[in-house]
C-alpha cells in the first residue's frame, strides 16, 4: 500500500474534472485527477453529435472534440491522472481517499478536493413499471455507448421513454444506423430536452413525439416484445381506454439523470431539490476545502455549464489549499416562486455568482427577480427543459449584500 | 449405484451435495445455465427460525433442522449466512398480544432456539426507526439471511469437487423404463444417463418432470411474490428482520435486509391461474402494497429515490400447504421433493438428509456407504469484504482485482472472470454470483464491461453475449461492418 500527497484531488475526469484540474494547476498546483474508466471525457466520449463549446470555447464542437481539446490543454500542466481508479472511501474532513487501480491501492492526501463525479441515469427497476424482466430495456447511455463506440445496434424496432436530450439524440442516432424508431414517450405536455434537439434528431427526421403519453407496462420473455403506452391527464395518471400495444424489441430509457452524490456526502450536504451536492458561488459545499461541480450538483443543460462551473471550483479548490480562500460570510440563495433547480445555494463576495435556474412550469415571457441584487431580467418562452442563466459580477456583490442575511431568486410572468 | 438429481435449484443443488459425501455415481442435471435461476433466486432469502409452521407439518419438522444445519454447511461450503436475526412485530391490542404469544409457543414446541418475547423498550433498542405503535415483537436470534442462488451455485460446485457430475443447459425430456423400474434418464441433447435412482428436485417443473417418468404427483399452485429492491442506504434504518403477524395467507410482507447491504420490500401473495411458470411480472398495485407495507413498520424506508429494481417470483405450493417428498408409488426408484414454499430455503438442508436418511437408507432399504473424499470450498474472494490493507496485498498478487468494473458494489474484473471461469455464462450468472449489476445504477455504467469480458473469456462475439435465456441477447447486429 502506497500513499500520495497532493495539493488538489479532483475526482472524475469528464468535463467537470479536466476544467477543475485545469484551472487548480494553472494556480501552480499540483493536481491528481482520478478517472474510473481508462481514459479522461466521461460522457463526452460517446457523444459524437456536435453542439458542444459554443460558450466554453466559442466554437461549435462534437463531444470527442470538446474533450480532447480540455484534455490537452491539462496535459500541458502539472495534473496526474490515475485512470482505472476507484475511490473506495473519501474521509472529507482529513481530506484522505482510498484508491483502488490495477497499479495498487492508495491512499491520498489532499489539501482540497473537488467532486467532479457527474450523475447516473435513472435505471428501469427505479421507475416501477409493471409487467416482464426482459432483455432489450437500456438507459440510452448505455445504448449510446454501444452505438457510437461498440460498433452494435441495440436491437431492430425502438421506442424511447422519456425526452430529455439523451433520448432524442438517440431516437435520432438510431434511426440514422437503420433501426426502426417509433416514437419517443414523454409524461409532460412538453418535451424534456432542449428545443434545438427537438427540432434537429425529431421534427427533421419525422420521428413522432408522443407527448402525455407514457409506458406503463413490458411484455417480452426473454426478449421484449411489446410495450403498453398510455395517454396521462394533467396529473399524469393514465386515461382508461387510451391503452396501446406496441410491438417493439427495444426500449431506450431517457427517464432523467441523477446526480452521483451517495459514496461521498450524508444527507445534509445535498440539496433535495437539486438532489446534488449543496455549493455556495467558489463551487465549495458544506464541507471545508471540498468543492463540488458539474452534474453532482445538478443536471445542466451544456457542457459549457459544467466546464464553466468546473473551472471555477479548481481555480477556489487551489485558493483553499493555498489558504488563501477568505472565511467570508455566506449567504443562502432561496427558492421564490417558480424556481425548481437553483445553483448555487449560497454566496459569497469571492468569487462572481453565476446563477442557474430551471422553472417548475413553462411561461410565454417571464423575469427573474433577486431583489436583494436589484435585478430584472426578462425572458421569452420559459420551458423547465431549459436552464435560465445570468451572473452578478462580485463587486456588485459586495456592494450590494454586505447588509443582508439571504438573497431568494423567484421567476414572475 | 446411479443416481440422477433433476434440477439445480437450492434443493437440488444441496441433495446433491449431500449425496455427494456417499460412494455413489452421481449427476446433477440443471435446465439453465446456472444453478439456482429459478425459484431459488426470487425469494426473501431468509433463514428462517421455524416458529410458524404448523406443529407436525413436514415444514415444521424441517425448517429448524434446516436453520442449524446452515451453520455446518456454510463451514463446509463457504455460503454466505448473516445471522441478524427476526421479530415478529404487534401492537398492544389484547388480540395481537395473544397471536403472538402463540407464535411463541409454537415456536417452542417446533423445537426452535433462541426465542424470546421484547417488550418496547427493547424492541424500541433494537430497531429504533420502527414505528411507535409496535410496542411487542417475538425476537427470533437465529433468523438469518443469505444468498440462496449462492447456496445453490456452492453446493453444486462442493458435489462435483466430491465427484459429481454437472449437467448444465440441458434438460430431462424422456425416460425409459423396465416395468416399474426406471432405467434411463434421456436428455433433450440426445445423451442417454443409465440410472438407478432418480430424485425429482425440478421446483415449479416437479409436476412435468414426474410425468416424464409416469409417476403422479399432487396440483400445484403457483404462488407469485412481488419485491421492491431498495439502496443500500436505505440500510441504515434497520438492522433486522421484520415481519408483520402471520396470517392464513402466510409469513405476510416484509423488510429484509439483503446480504450484500441492500433492502428487500415484500412480497405480496397472489396465487396464480393455472399453471404459468413464465408469470414473473409485477404490477403498480402489487409494488405498492410491498412499499406501503414497509412504511407502515418503519416511516420513510420507501423513499422513491432508493427504489432501485422490482421483481416477482414463485413458490410452488401443493394443495396441502405442505412439502411433497415421497417415494413413487408407481415406480421404485423415483422420489420427488416437491412443493418446496416457504420455508423451503430453510429446509433445504434438513430436505436432504430426510430423503437420504429416510426415504433411500430405511424406507427403499438401500445401504450408503460414506467415502472419505468430502472437500471444503474455499470462500470466494469478494475484493468490498476485505481491508484495505489486505485488499491492496490482493491487488499486487493480481492487478485485476484492482481494476473495478462495477463501481456501485465495488466488484473487481478479477471476480467477473473468475465466476465465468466457474461456470458463470451470462450477464445474469455473472450478477448473482458477483453482485457486479446489482447496485444503484442497475449495471448503466457496467453493462458493456461485463459483456466485454464475457465475449473474451468465452470466446463469443458481443452479440451473442446473453441476459439470460437463449433469445436474451442484448445487441442485434454491428453499426458498421
Amino acid at each position: 500500500m502506497k500513499s500520495h500527497e497532493t495539493d488538489i484531488l479532483v475526482i472524475g475526469g469528464g468535463a467537470a474534472g479536466m476544467a477543475a484540474s485545469l484551472s487548480a494547476s494553472k494556480q501552480n498546483k499540483h493536481v491528481t485527477l482520478l478517472e474510473r474508466e481508462n481514459d479522461t471525457g466521461g460522457v463526452l466520449n460517446q457523444c459524437v453529435h456536435n453542439g458542444f463549446g459554443v460558450q466554453f470555447y466559442q466554437e461549435e464542437l462534437t463531444g470527442p472534440e470538446f474533450s480532447t481539446r480540455l484534455h490537452g490543454e491539462m496535459s500541458e500542466q502539472n495534473v496526474e491522472v490515475i485512470c482505472e481508479s476507484y475511490v473506495r472511501n473519501l474521509d472529507v474532513h482529513e481530506k484522505i481517499a482510498e484508491i483502488f487501480s490495477p497499479q495498487g491501492a492508495y491512499t491520498i492526501k489532499a489539501k482540497s478536493v473537488v467532486l467532479a463525479t457527474g450523475a447516473r441515469e435513472r435505471p428501469f427497476g427505479a421507475l416501477l413499471i409493471p409487467g416482464e424482466r426482459p432483455s432489450g430495456i437500456f438507459p440510452a447511455g448505455l445504448a449510446q455507448r454501444f452505438v457510437n463506440l461498440e460498433n452494435h445496434l441495440p436491437g431492430k424496432k425502438a421506442i424511447i421513454l422519456g425526452s430529455g436530450d439523451i433520448g432524442l439524440i438517440m431516437a435520432r442516432r438510431l434511426h440514422l444506423e437503420g433501426m426502426k424508431v417509433i416514437g419517443v414517450v414523454e409524461r409532460l405536455p412538453y418535451a424534456g430536452g432542449l428545443t434545438r434537439n427537438v427540432v434537429q434528431c425529431l421534427d427533421d427526421f419525422e420521428i413522432p413525439l408522443y407527448l402525455s403519453h407514457t409506458i406503463i407496462e413490458v411484455r417480452g420473455s426473454p426478449r421484449l416484445e411489446a410495450v403498453k403506452m398510455v395517454k396521462v391527464d394533467d396529473s399524469l395518471n393514465p386515461i382508461d381506454g387510451t391503452e396501446k400495444w406496441i410491438e417493439v424489441d427495444t426500449l431506450i430509457l431517457s427517464a432523467g439523470l441523477i446526480p452521483h452524490v451517495e459514496d461521498f456526502a450524508d444527507e445534509g450536504a445535498l440539496d433535495h431539490v437539486n438532489k446534488g451536492f449543496i455549493v455556495s458561488n467558489t463551487g465549495e459545499t458544506v464541507y471545508s476545502g471540498i468543492f463540488a461541480a458539474g452534474n453532482n450538483v445538478a443536471i445542466y443543460d451544456l457542457v459549457d455549464y459544467v466546464a464553466a462551473e468546473g473551472w471555477i471550483a479548481g481555480k477556489n479548490a487551489a485558493l483553499y489549499a493555498e489558504g488563501n480562500l477568505d472565511k467570508t460570510r455566506h449567504l443562502e440563495i432561496r427558492r421564490g416562486k417558480n424556481v425548481n433547480v437553483l445553483v448555487p445555494n449560497k454566496v459569497t463576495t469571492e468569487e462572481h455568482l453565476r446563477i442557474y435556474l430551471r422553472l417548475k412550469e413553462p411561461i410565454d415571457e417571464g423575469k427573474i427577480i433577486i431583489n436583494e441584487l436589484g435585478i430584472e431580467k426578462e425572458f421569452k418562452y420559459g420551458v423547465p427543459s431549459e436552464m435560465l442563466q445570468l451572473t452578478v459580477n462580485k463587486k456588485k456583490l459586495s456592494e450590494l449584500l454586505h447588509d443582508k442575511d439571504n438573497v431568494t431568486v423567484e421567476v414572475i410572468s | 449405484m446411479k443416481v440422477a438429481v433433476i434440477g439445480g435449484g437450492i434443493v437440488g443443488s444441496l441433495l446433491a451435495y449431500e449425496l455427494s459425501k456417499y460412494d455413489l455415481e452421481l449427476i446433477l442435471i440443471e435446465k439453465n445455465n446456472d444453478f439456482g435461476q429459478e425459484v431459488t433466486k426470487a425469494n426473501s432469502a431468509i433463514i428462517h427460525g421455524g416458529y410458524d409452521d404448523p406443529p407436525g407439518s413436514l415444514r415444521a419438522e424441517l425448517c429448524s433442522d434446516g436453520n442449524r444445519k446452515y451453520d455446518i454447511l456454510s463451514k463446509e461450503l463457504s455460503l454466505p449466512v448473516k445471522r441478524i436475526g427476526s421479530l415478529v412485530v404487534s401492537d398492544d391490542t389484547s388480540d395481537s398480544e395473544k397471536r403472538l404469544e402463540e407464535l411463541y409457543r409454537r415456536g417452542i414446541k417446533n423445537g426452535v432456539e433462541g426465542l424470546s418475547i421484547l417488550s418496547s423498550d427493547k424492541l424500541q433498542s433494537i430497531e429504533p426507526n420502527l414505528d411507535e405503535k409496535y410496542s411487542k415483537a417475538l425476537y427470533c436470534k437465529s433468523a438469518a439471511i443469505t444468498e440462496p442462488w449462492m447456496v445453490a451455485v456452492l453446493a453444486a460446485k462442493g458435489a462435483e469437487k466430491n465427484g459429481a457430475r454437472l449437467i448444465t443447459g440441458d434438460e430431462v425430456v424422456d425416460s425409459i423404463s423396465k416395468g416399474r423400474n426406471i432405467k434411463k434418464v434421456v436428455l433433450s441433447s440426445g445423451e442417454e444417463i443409465e440410472v438407478n435412482l432418480v430424485l425429482n428436485a425440478a421446483g415449479v417443473y416437479f409436476n412435468k418432470v414426474a410425468r416424464i417418468f409416469g409417476v403422479r404427483t399432487p396440483e400445484i399452485i403457483l404462488v407469485k411474490g412481488q419485491y421492491l429492491l431498495l439502496d443500500h442506504l436505505a440500510s441504515e434504518l434497520v438492522s433486522t428482520i421484520i415481519f408483520p403477524l402471520p396470517s392464513k395467507k402466510g409469513k405476510g410482507k416484509l423488510i429484509v435486509p439483503t446480504i450484500d447491504g441492500g433492502i428487500l420490500l415484500g412480497p405480496t401473495s397472489e396465487a396464480i391461474d393455472g399453471f404459468n411458470p413464465e408469470e414473473l411480472s409485477t404490477t403498480s398495485k402489487g409494488i405498492k402494497e410491498v412499499a406501503d407495507a414497509g412504511e407502515e413498520f418503519i416511516h420513510g424506508i420507501a423513499r422513491p429515490k432508493w427504489f432501485i429494481k422490482t421483481f416477482a417470483g414463485l413458490r410452488p405450493e401443493t394443495p396441502n400447504k405442505d412439502f411433497y417428498i415421497k417415494l413413487s408409488s408407481e415406480k421404485t426408484n423415483f422420489i420427488t421433493v416437491g412443493g418446496m414454499r416457504s420455508p423451503g430455503l430453510t429446509a433445504a438442508p434438513a430436505v436432504a438428509d430426510y430423503v437420504i436418511e429416510y426415504l433411500i437408507q430405511e424406507k427403499m432399504g438401500i445401504t450408503l456407504v460414506k467415502n472419505d473424499r468430502v472437500r471444503s470450498i474455499s470462500p470466494g474472494l469478494r475484493i468490498k469484504e476485505l481491508s484495505f490493507e489486505d485488499a491492496s496485498k490482493k491487488i499486487e498478487e493480481n492487478s485485476s482485482y484492482g481494476r473495478i468494473i462495477c463501481q456501485c458494489n465495488q466488484v473487481s474484473e478479477k471476480e467477473i472472470r473468475d465466476a465465468i471461469r466457474d461456470g458463470a455464462r451470462t450477464l445474469d450468472d455473472v450478477k448473482f454470483r458477483t453482485r457486479a449489476t446489482f447496485g444503484r445504477c442497475q449495471g448503466g455504467f457496467c453493462t458493456w464491461k461485463i459483456m466485454k469480458i464475457i465475449s473474451e473469456e468465452l470466446n463469443i462475439p458481443l452479440e451473442e453475449v446473453k441476459k439470460n435465456d437463449k433469445g436474451s441477447e442484448l445487441l442485434d447486429g454491428k453499426v458498421r461492418k
